[in-house]
Formats: C-alpha cells, sequence, structure tokens
C-alpha cells in the first residue's frame, strides 16, 4: 500500500500534511525485525520490497550508523519501478512447455540485444539517455520517447494525462543537449465508452475517463505548440480499472548535442518551475496496484505555459552552449534526476547539493519533500560557472526560474544538505547498483499447436454486409476524427501527410509524414520522417509472441504506406503488463519480449528506446487480482528521403489498377470475425518475417520511386474494411473480383477471403500508365491484381462464383464508420461528422 | 533588394511563432522575433519594424479569455501600436493575434479605441482542426489580397473563434467600409453551416482589416500554407500550385518595400 491515506491511518507519518504537524518517530533501523521494516514501508508508501529493505538495513549497520529519512526516500525513489525497471532488467527463470531459459538480465537479452547485433551507424544514442535518438540528415539528429502514464490517469484522468505529456516533453528537452520537439504521439487503451456493466465505486466511467485524458492531452499539447499527429486508441473491457496512456514525442537536434557531459565544479542549476508538493511518490505509487484507497495526491499538477517558457529558454542556452548536460526532473523529482547526472560526473560521480536555495511553490515543505517532490515544468542542468550569468539573463528573458543548488563533485558521494542538516550521504555505487537482484519465475503455457483446419463460413450474402458494417463500426475500426480534431496536428507547419487523410481530409491515415525545414528554416531540405504504431491486445491473449510480431510488422508497414525508408527505421517498446509477480503474467510478458527479439533481428530493425509500466492490477473487494491484457506498443520511426513523394491512402482516380501485396492466409485468431461471431477460436497470426520483410522492403522501394498511387496497410477486418477506408477517404470506389486474390488452399469462401487478417499485406493504386513499372519493381513479392478504381460510389465484390456478392454505398458504409464515437461520446446524430 | 525588417511579437505561450518566421523569410522579409518585454522595457520600439505579426498560439495559456492578457499588456505598455497602424504600415493577428487585435480595441477599428467584437468558444465547444474554404472580398482593396483569386483554402486551429459584435452597428460599418475580408464557405462558394463555418461565427466572419486595409486579423493560419506539400490533398494531383498563405506574406512585404 502506498498511499497518502494509508499514511494517516497508520499514524506513523503525515507525508500530505504540514512540515509542521510532520513529526513523526523515526525509528532506529539497525534493530528493527523483517516484519516492522515491512510495516514501516506501508506507512511511509515506499514501496520496497522484504529484500531491498534488508539490503538497505545492512548497508547501514555496515555503515555503522541508522539513516535518515531522506536516505531511504531516494533510495525507494531510485530503486522504483519506474525509475530502474528492476523487473525488466532482473534475472528471469523462463518456463515455456517443458524447456527452460534462464536470462540473467531480461532486457539486455531481449529487447536490447538485437540492437547491439545490428550496429546501425545511424543509431546515434540507444537505451542510455532519456530518449533514442536517431541520425537524420548529416545535420540534424532526431530523439524519440515514448512514456506511459497509467497510474495517474487512472485516478485523475486530465491531469494524469497532461503531466504525461509534459513529462515526455521534457524527456526530449533532456535528450542528449536538448532537442526541439516537433511532434506528439499519443496511444491509448480504455474501456469501452458506452460500458453499462458494474464499476466500484470510487472508479471514473470509461466515458468520462476517455473524455478526460483526451482533454488532458489536447491542452498541454496544443498549448506547447506541439502537433499531436499520430496515435491509436484500442477498447477492451478489461481495460476498465486500469486505462492506459502512452504519449510520445519527437524532437530534433543538431548532431552536436547529441552528447552530454558533466565535470565535476560544474554548477547544479534548477531551472524552469518551482518546487511544490504536488506528486509526492509519484515513482513508488507507480510500484503498486491500483485499490479504493489510493490517493490522489500522487498525481501532479501540470503548466504547460510554464513548460512553454522552459522549453524557450532552454533552447536558447543550448545554442550558446551554456551547459553541458542536463536532465529532467520527472519520476522522484530531484532526487533522481540529481542521483542520476552524478554519476556522470568525473570518474567516480558525486554531487554536493544544497537545497535551501531552490525556489519553493510553499514555505512549509519539509526538506526531504523538496527533495524527492514530483513538481512538473523542472530541469537540471550541469554549468561551467563562467556561463552561470549568460544562462541567467536568457532564463530571466523568458520568465522562468533559475536556482544554484549546488556543485558536481568527483567523491563518489551523493551529498545533499539542508542549512546545518545533513539530509543524504550516500555512497552512488549503492545508490544506483545496489539494490539486490533475485530470480523471479516466469512460465509460458504454449498455445494449442491446432493446424489451420478447413473452416467454411458463412455465405449468407445478407450477412456479409451487416459483417461490413458491423467492422466499420467497431470501437477499434471506428473512425478517430472525434479525437484527432480536437489536437493541433498541423501547428509548427511541417506535417504534410496528415493524420486525417483524403479528399474530405477524413480517412484513416496509415501515419503522418513531417517536414521539419518549415521548424529548422531549411525549406529546399525536402526530407521528412514519419511514425507509426502496431498495438493488437487481441492477439496477445492467444499468444504474446505472436503479437509482439504482428505489432512490428503493423508498424513498420504503417511506415511503408506513406514512404517512409524502413530500412531505416527504429522500434520502441512499451510494455503495460499486469501483476508480474504471478510467474504465468510474466510469462506472457517474456514471450512477447522474446517475440520483439526475433522481428528486430528478422527485419534487422533495431529497438533505441524502450518504457515499461507493470503493476497494472485492480484488487477488487474480496482481494481478487485482475491484470489488464498484456499489451505491446510497438512505435517506428523512419526517415522520409523526400517528402515530395509521400502517399496516402485514399483512392486517388477510377479506372486504375489495385494490387493486394502479401499472402493471404487462414488467420482468424482474435479477428473482428470472430468477435462478430460471438464464439471466438482459431490461433493468433503468425508473421511469416522472412516473406514479411520482402514484401515491405520491395514495396517500399516501389512506392518511393514513385509508381504507387495509394496504399494502404490491412489491419482489423482485413481486406474488406481497408477497401471501404480507401474508397470512403477517396470518393473513388473498387470493384473486387475474389477468384483472383492469390490466397492458402484452406481459404475456402468469400467471407474467409474478405475478413481474414493475415498480416503483412497491402492495398495498392497504381495509376494505369505505371502498371508494368510496378509489376517490374514488386518482382519476388507476393502480390496479385484484385480489381480496378471506379467512379461509382459504391464498394462493389464478385465472388468466387462470378456473381456480385457485394454492392453497398460508399456513403452507408461511410455512416457506419464515422458514427460510432460521436454518438458514445456526445451522443450526437450520425450525420454530423462530415468534414469540409 | 533590402529585406524589410518585419516584427514577430511574441511572450510566453505564443507557439506559431517559428514558422511565422520561416513563412516571412520564404516571402523575403527579414523577420525578428520581439518578446513582449523588450517592447515594455523600451528596449526596442515598434517603429523600428516595416511591419508587425502577432502570431497564433496560447498566449499565457489562455487563461483569462483568448489573447485578453496580452492585449491588456499592449494597451498599457504598448501605447505606439495604435499610432503604428495610424502609420499606415501592415499588421497582422493570427488566430490568437486576431484575438489580440480585438481584445485590444484595434480591429474592428473604433474612435474610441473600445472592444466592440469579440472572437468566442467555437459553437462545436471543443478546439478543432480543419481545413476550411474562405471567400476573399475582393472588393476590400486591402494590401492582404491583393492578387488572390476569391476562393482560398487555409487551415483553421482554434477553440475560440467565433467572431460576434456588440450590436448590428458594428457588424453594418464593417460591411460598408468593406472591411469583411474572409468569410467561411462550402465547395461551392455558398455560405453554410457547421463543419463548413467551423465556429458559428457571425456573417461566416473569418478575417476582418480596419477601413484601410493595413491591419488585418484573421483566424485562418497563412504560415501553414506556404508550400504546396501543405495543402491535405497535394497527393492527389490536383493542386499543385504554391501556398496560398504565401502570397499574403509575399504582399505584404511588397507593401512594405514601397
Amino acid at each position: 500500500m502506498t498511499t497518502a491515506t494509508k499514511v494517516k491511518l497508520a499514524g506513523n507519518g503525515t507525508s500530505n500534511n504540514s512540515a509542521k504537524a510532520h513529526a513523526p518517530v523515526w525509528p532506529t533501523w539497525s534493530t528493527l525485525s523483517p516484519r516492522a521494516l515491512a510495516d514501516l514501508d506501508a506507512a511511509y508508501g515506499w514501496s520496497l520490497d522484504a529484500d531491498e529493505l534488508k539490503t538497505v538495513q545492512a548497508h547501514f549497520i555496515g555503515l555503522k550508523r541508522e539513516p535518515v529519512r531522506a536516505e531511504i526516500e531516494t533510495l525507494a525513489q531510485t530503486w522504483s519501478e519506474h525509475c530502474s525497471h528492476k523487473t525488466f532488467r532482473s534475472a528471469v527463470k523462463y518456463k515455456e512447455g517443458r524447456s527452460t531459459k534462464r536470462f540473467k538480465n531480461l532486457l539486455k537479452e531481449t529487447i536490447m540485444e538485437p540492437t547491439k547485433k545490428l550496429k546501425k551507424k545511424w543509431c546515434l544514442s540507444v537505451f542510455e539517455d532519456n530518449a533514442g535518438i536517431i541520425a537524420f540528415d548529416k545535420k540534424w539528429a532526431l530523439a524519440y520517447k515514448v512514456e506511459t502514464h497509467n497510474h495517474p490517469c487512472a485516478v485523475e484522468p486530465y491531469g494524469g494525462a497532461e503531466t504525461g505529456v509534459g513529462g515526455v516533453i521534457r524527456d526530449i528537452l533532456g535528450a542528449g543537449l536538448g532537442a526541439k520537439p516537433v511532434m506528439n504521439t499519443d496511444v491509448f487503451c480504455f474501456c469501452p465508452p458506452d460500458y453499462k456493466g458494474y464499476l466500484p465505486e470510487g472508479i471514473l466511467h470509461p466515458r468520462r475517463t476517455m473524455s478526460s485524458v483526451v482533454e488532458g492531452v489536447r491542452d498541454y499539447g496544443n498549448r506547447m505548440g506541439i502537433p499531436t499527429a499520430a496515435g491509436a486508441i484500442w477498447f477492451d473491457e478489461a481495460y476498465k480499472m486500469n486505462p492506459l496512456v502512452f504519449v510520445g514525442t519527437i524532437g530534433i537536434m543538431p548532431r552536436s548535442a547529441v552528447k552530454k557531459s558533466i565535470h565535476p565544479g560544474d554548477l547544479i542549476v534548477a531551472v524552469g518551475g518551482k518546487t511544490g508538493r504536488d506528486g509526492l511518490h509519484g515513482a513508488t505509487f507507480s510500484s503498486a496496484a491500483i485499490d479504493d484507497t489510493t490517493s490522489t495526491s500522487a498525481v501532479q499538477v501540470g503548466h504547460a505555459i510554464e513548460e512553454k517558457r522552459l522549453l524557450d529558454a532552454l533552447l536558447k542556452a543550448r545554442d550558446k552552449n551554456l551547459y553541458r548536460g542536463l536532465t529532467d526532473c520527472g519520476a522522484g523529482g530531484f532526487s533522481s534526476a540529481i542521483g542520476e547526472m552524478a554519476s556522470l560526473s568525473g570518474r567516480k560521480g558525486g554531487a554536493c547539493v544544497r537545497l535551501d536555495a531552490a525556489a519553493l511553490k510553499t514555505s512549509d515543505l519539509s526538506p526531504w519533500e523538496i527533495w524527492v517532490s514530483e513538481s512538473q515544468e523542472r530541469m537540471v542542468l550541469a554549468v561551467p560557472k563562467k556561463n552561470l550569468r549568460a544562462l541567467q539573463g536568457i532564463f530571466a528573458g523568458e520568465g522562468s526560474e533559475v536556482s544554484v543548488l549546488g556543485e558536481f563533485t568527483n567523491t563518489g558521494c551523493l551529498e545533499v544538505s539542508f542549512g546545518d542538516e545533513t539530509l543524504v550521504n550516500l555512497d552512488l555505487k549503492f545508490l544506483h547498483d545496489g539494490n539486490p537482484q533475485r530470480e523471479r519465475n516466469a512460465s509460458f503455457t504454449p498455445p494449442p499447436k491446432n493446424l489451420p483446419k478447413k473452416v467454411k463460413r458463412s455465405e449468407d450474402r445478407s450477412k456479409i454486409t451487416e459483417i461490413l458494417h458491423w467492422s466499420l463500426a467497431n470501437l477499434n475500426t471506428c473512425s478517430r476524427e472525434w479525437v484527432i480534431r480536437q489536437y493541433d496536428h498541423e501547428v509548427q507547419g511541417g506535417t504534410v501527410i496528415k493524420p486525417l487523410q483524403g479528399l474530405h481530409h477524413d480517412g484513416p491515415g496509415d501515419a503522418p509524414v513531417l517536414w521539419p525545414g518549415i521548424v529548422t528554416g531549411e525549406v529546399e531540405n525536402f526530407k521528412g520522417f514519419t511514425v507509426g504504431h502496431g498495438l493488437n491486445p487481441s492477439y496477445g491473449k492467444l499468444d504474446p509472441y505472436a503479437m509482439a510480431l504482428i505489432a512490428v510488422d503493423e508498424a513498420l508497414g504503417n511506415l511503408v504506406c506513406v514512404g517512409g525508408d524502413p530500412t531505416k527505421a527504429a522500434l520502441l517498446d512499451n510494455f503495460c503488463w499486469g501483476d508480474v509477480n504471478d510467474p504465468e503474467q510474466l510469462g506472457g510478458l517474456v514471450r512477447a519480449a522474446l517475440g520483439c527479439k526475433d522481428a528486430a533481428l528478422g527485419f534487422q530493425t533495431p529497438f533505441i528506446s524502450g518504457k515499461d509500466s507493470l503493476h497494472n492490477v485492480y484488487t477488487d473487494a474480496k482481494g481478487k487480482k485482475h491484470s489488464i491484457p498484456g499489451t505491446l506498443l510497438i512505435s517506428a520511426i523512419a526517415p522520409v528521403d523526400d517528402i515530395r513523394k509521400a502517399v496516402t491512402m485514399d483512392f486517388k482516380a477510377p479506372n486504375n489498377p489495385v494490387f493486394l501485396v502479401g499472402p493471404t492466409n487462414e488467420d482468424f485468431g482474435g479477428s473482428l470475425y470472430e468477435q462478430w461471431k460471438g464464439t471466438p477460436q482459431g490461433a493468433a497470426p503468425q508473421v511469416n518475417i522472412k516473406t514479411a520483410k520482402k514484401t515491405l522492403w520491395t514495396l517500399s522501394a516501389a512506392i518511393r520511386k514513385g509508381l504507387v498511387f495509394s496504399a494502404h496497410n490491412l489491419s482489423e477486418g482485413g481486406l474488406a474494411v481497408a477497401a471501404a477506408e480507401m474508397a470512403i477517404a477517396g470518393d473513388v470506389s473498387i470493384d473486387i473480383d475474389l477468384d483472383d486474390v492469390t490466397r492458402s488452399k484452406n481459404l475456402l469462401d468469400n467471407v474467409s477471403i474478405l475478413f481474414t487478417e493475415s498480416p503483412s499485406r497491402f492495398l495498392v493504386e497504381v495509376k494505369a500508365e505505371k502498371e508494368k513499372a510496378f509489376l517490374k519493381a514488386m518482382r519476388g513479392a507476393p502480390l496479385c491484381r484484385i480489381g480496378q478504381t471506379i467512379a461509382n460510389p459504391v464498394l462493389r465484390v464478385t465472388g468466387l462464383d462470378g456473381t456480385r456478392l457485394l454492392e453497398e454505398s460508399l456513403h452507408d458504409l461511410k455512416k457506419s464508420w464515422q458514427g460510432t464515437l460521436p454518438r458514445m461520446l456526445e451522443g450526437e446524430s450520425n450525420d454530423k461528422g462530415r468534414n469540409a | 533588394m533590402k529585406k524589410p525588417k518585419i516584427m514577430i511579437l511574441r511572450t510566453a505561450g505564443t507557439n506559431c511563432d517559428v514558422e511565422t518566421a520561416t513563412a516571412l523569410k520564404m516571402a523575403d522579409a527579414s523577420p525578428e522575433l520581439v518578446h513582449i518585454t523588450e517592447l515594455a522595457g523600451k528596449k526596442k520600439s515598434v517603429f523600428d519594424y516595416a511591419a508587425i505579426v502577432i502570431p497564433g498560439g496560447f498566449s499565457y495559456g489562455d487563461d483569462v479569455a483568448a489573447g485578453k492578457i496580452l492585449a491588456n499588456e499592449i494597451k498599457a505598455h504598448v501605447k505606439d501600436l495604435r499610432g503604428f497602424v495610424r502609420s499606415g504600415r501592415p499588421v497582422i493577428g493570427i488566430c490568437n493575434g486576431f484575438q489580440v487585435l480585438v481584445k485590444a480595441g484595434l480591429l474592428p477599428q473604433s474612435i474610441a479605441g473600445d472592444q466592440t467584437a469579440t472572437l468566442t468558444i467555437n459553437d462545436s465547444n471543443k478546439f478543432e482542426t480543419r481545413w476550411v474554404r474562405l471567400r476573399v472580398n475582393l472588393q476590400s482593396g486591402s494590401l492582404f489580397t491583393q492578387g488572390l483569386p476569391e476562393m482560398i483554402e487555409l487551415p483553421v486551429a482554434h477553440g475560440e473563434g467565433k467572431f460576434v459584435v456588440k450590436s448590428p452597428k458594428v457588424l453594418e460599418s464593417l460591411k460598408k467600409s468593406r472591411s469583411i475580408l474572409m468569410q467561411y464557405v462550402n465547395e461551392e462558394g455558398k455560405f453554410s453551416g457547421y463543419p463548413y463555418n467551423p465556429n458559428g461565427s457571425l456573417f461566416n466572419i473569418a478575417a476582418i482589416t480596419n477601413p484601410d486595409g493595413n491591419c488585418l486579423g484573421m483566424m485562418p493560419h497563412p504560415e501553414r500554407y506556404t508550400s504546396r506539400y501543405h495543402h491535405p490533398n497535394w497527393t492527389r494531383q490536383t493542386f499543385c500550385k504554391e501556398g496560398v498563405g504565401l502570397e499574403i506574406f509575399r504582399n505584404t512585404v511588397k507593401y512594405a518595400l514601397n
């Protein structure tokens, strides 16, 4: 239990009351029993486990002194799941069926290993800084980070979402010597907003959670002037207690600003907002499960304009080389930020901090609270003494605070004082590497290997129309316009391929393309970049390994569709998992991590950064634990060599040939069709990485040669949904002959061909006069010509028997596709969603 | 040829300053970002510049009402701005900048200099980003729209863009002085409801000027359409012209040079 309420109940400390009331009886640690230590942990909200408490106790017994509170707070913050990813970095004994595999460090041996093996020269900074950094061109680099901010959004969705965005923006400001944020991304997992089932007391209705999170992301991103231009939303009732919020930021920086350094003697300078009591224990809170006693005081308060001032001042100071290193104050506040930077100072590292100088929001903070407060919009810089005056001048010009908190040293110690009082005197080695390692158990029961049977599906023609409308209106497929319009996705003037595409600017784009030329002022440089996502927890419920492969395949496929170069793509992973103390849950995570590894090696696409959020669990009144479905988000970023050759997904003109690229197989496990049927069965789709890579790479080359008029990645709902989306977006339709679809032998009927969800597939419109060149360019990749575009506003499909199977008006299909979110979130009539 | 020096006025929360500067550079001007404190502290004067742009964003977070605090600061500390407008030099307020000009009483122009209109919360009650079709008032004779076609497209992105006036007289005088520069229309060029009029503006008003035509306030963002690749349908290969937003800045520069 990490809650403030619990603290009060225990009467043992008053972390949320005023300093005057703060007079806990600090016990003599060396004599406490393990039980007493655990009670103390619960009362103070540290989320340290029994082993960690014992290690801390032994450390101070070895030093022949008792710890003071700020030292324990520092250790608790630094060793928290949020700051150290202790589960993902731990040793794991993994059982799968009858085989056992041991990992010394799960993260290093799965996600990070391919990056090391692939040795891509354009990876400039991986897994070491606040964000992954890749080369953009000779002069510029791109930094990308995706954060999870789930626990705060569960208890206070608006504030949680705002500070999530604020935090990841600061990660980019704090990457290398600081990058200018040029794009935000947002991915959410919610319970359906029309949920009508039971909700325990104190849990917000999913509709409220969703609209508040969207408002939070909108208000912070819009005020910062950063376009929120890519994302995804997934709906599943399993997220009703634990919504997931992934927020990402991409920044651009000169390549000379990629590396940071800190010299002993550099001043420790805090800039940006003042320090208050908001967000105490946010880091340790993230290690804990949520229950009905969870306090909202663990969530910080965001102030976008404060952060905008900070951004404006910081980038000016960077360009004048006024500081050498920096990091943002996120989880753990000063304690984590300064603790982290201290280890970079000189050979041994060290910092000497005097907290008296910190600018405070309120005067009644106790010193340890200043030290661990997670007040937002703050960063810490390492500033050579001679530059202080110039730095102060720049920040004053923007109305942003500067306070000197001490200096970096080479003593190997983190020393913190307030007035005459010593708050912390910790050995850096112990702080960063002292937490006890223990092997965790994980097990996974492999899914039954039922070879795809020959399944005959409904041949009822009226049903096909029904399934298509149902699929388009399904929450996981329907239009996201209600959300996207609220984001200023065009600020900075670089969004040359928009998230909403097509004739009426309302089609579901696979990915946006950003052109940083407007921001850098290099308007003759037409190089850009694109960002894509892959996420589908439905597949994960069947097999987390398959989910990982599909997520990577989908994210890369989305980049390919708009003209991204997959050979220079980089990946980010975000794992959101449930109760990883349960070996079965941890087993699923290991399996997904193995999927990531195989996908990265197979596609030769390195991971550059990642973040995990574990313990997304709700404990009900009876004490039963409910974990979320294991959820993996893959975000991919790739350069677009020439934005003038980018492609959108809307059909452009009638009488053009349309090709289905990629292999079509019996892949119904976790599919929309199975959900419609109501009795889901089948195995998760398997990505054949070799075929997938050949398909993606070949198609990408054809697109970048300018041979493709429109391209769309097939995902949920398969061919039928993708074709409908392209037609809806373009106001140009398609006439498909299903017998022309090259398919595996076990695909027997019309429904199967229309709705199978085989990965690595694309629907591509080619200009009639370029068909020959396209076919030549695509040699070696699986493809078939399945029809042509038509001017009639109807989606037309000819069945295997040669007769008309479907002829449905685009207007009606669009209505189904657009109506869902406005109806659920505003109760609006369906016709109102049309755009200019 | 000499490049005219154009001020981009910024403050905490201004966020369209960089792309506006790029647009001005593309139009062959020499833009300079000037913080309001530099004007208030008399370090710089508006008369050092050939034209002024107040760009979009959320000045001070729009915490009171959009543009209100910056408008008050201008009224208190940049009293020269009124004289600058009277001198005939170009002033453009875009989005938040338009809100500032309205709340500072500069637009619609009134003799006493008091506020006679406002830009209030969209009818949809939401911040919205979308491309709109606009009809340019070719009779206005404003310097900014010289040579522009009657029908243009530009993006809007705002939560408070609904133009309303204090009294019907204000609208009458705007009409009479040909100060309504742009109106929201549909594909056929006709007035239409939401979403063609994205915010519910009175008389579909998207942009107005002072009667002399040198002070412009507009909700759409011309700095976001300076290249053909900004248009949402450029991949359909039917829109091949350069961005119409750039023309507005070019006209500003051309005028400033004369």
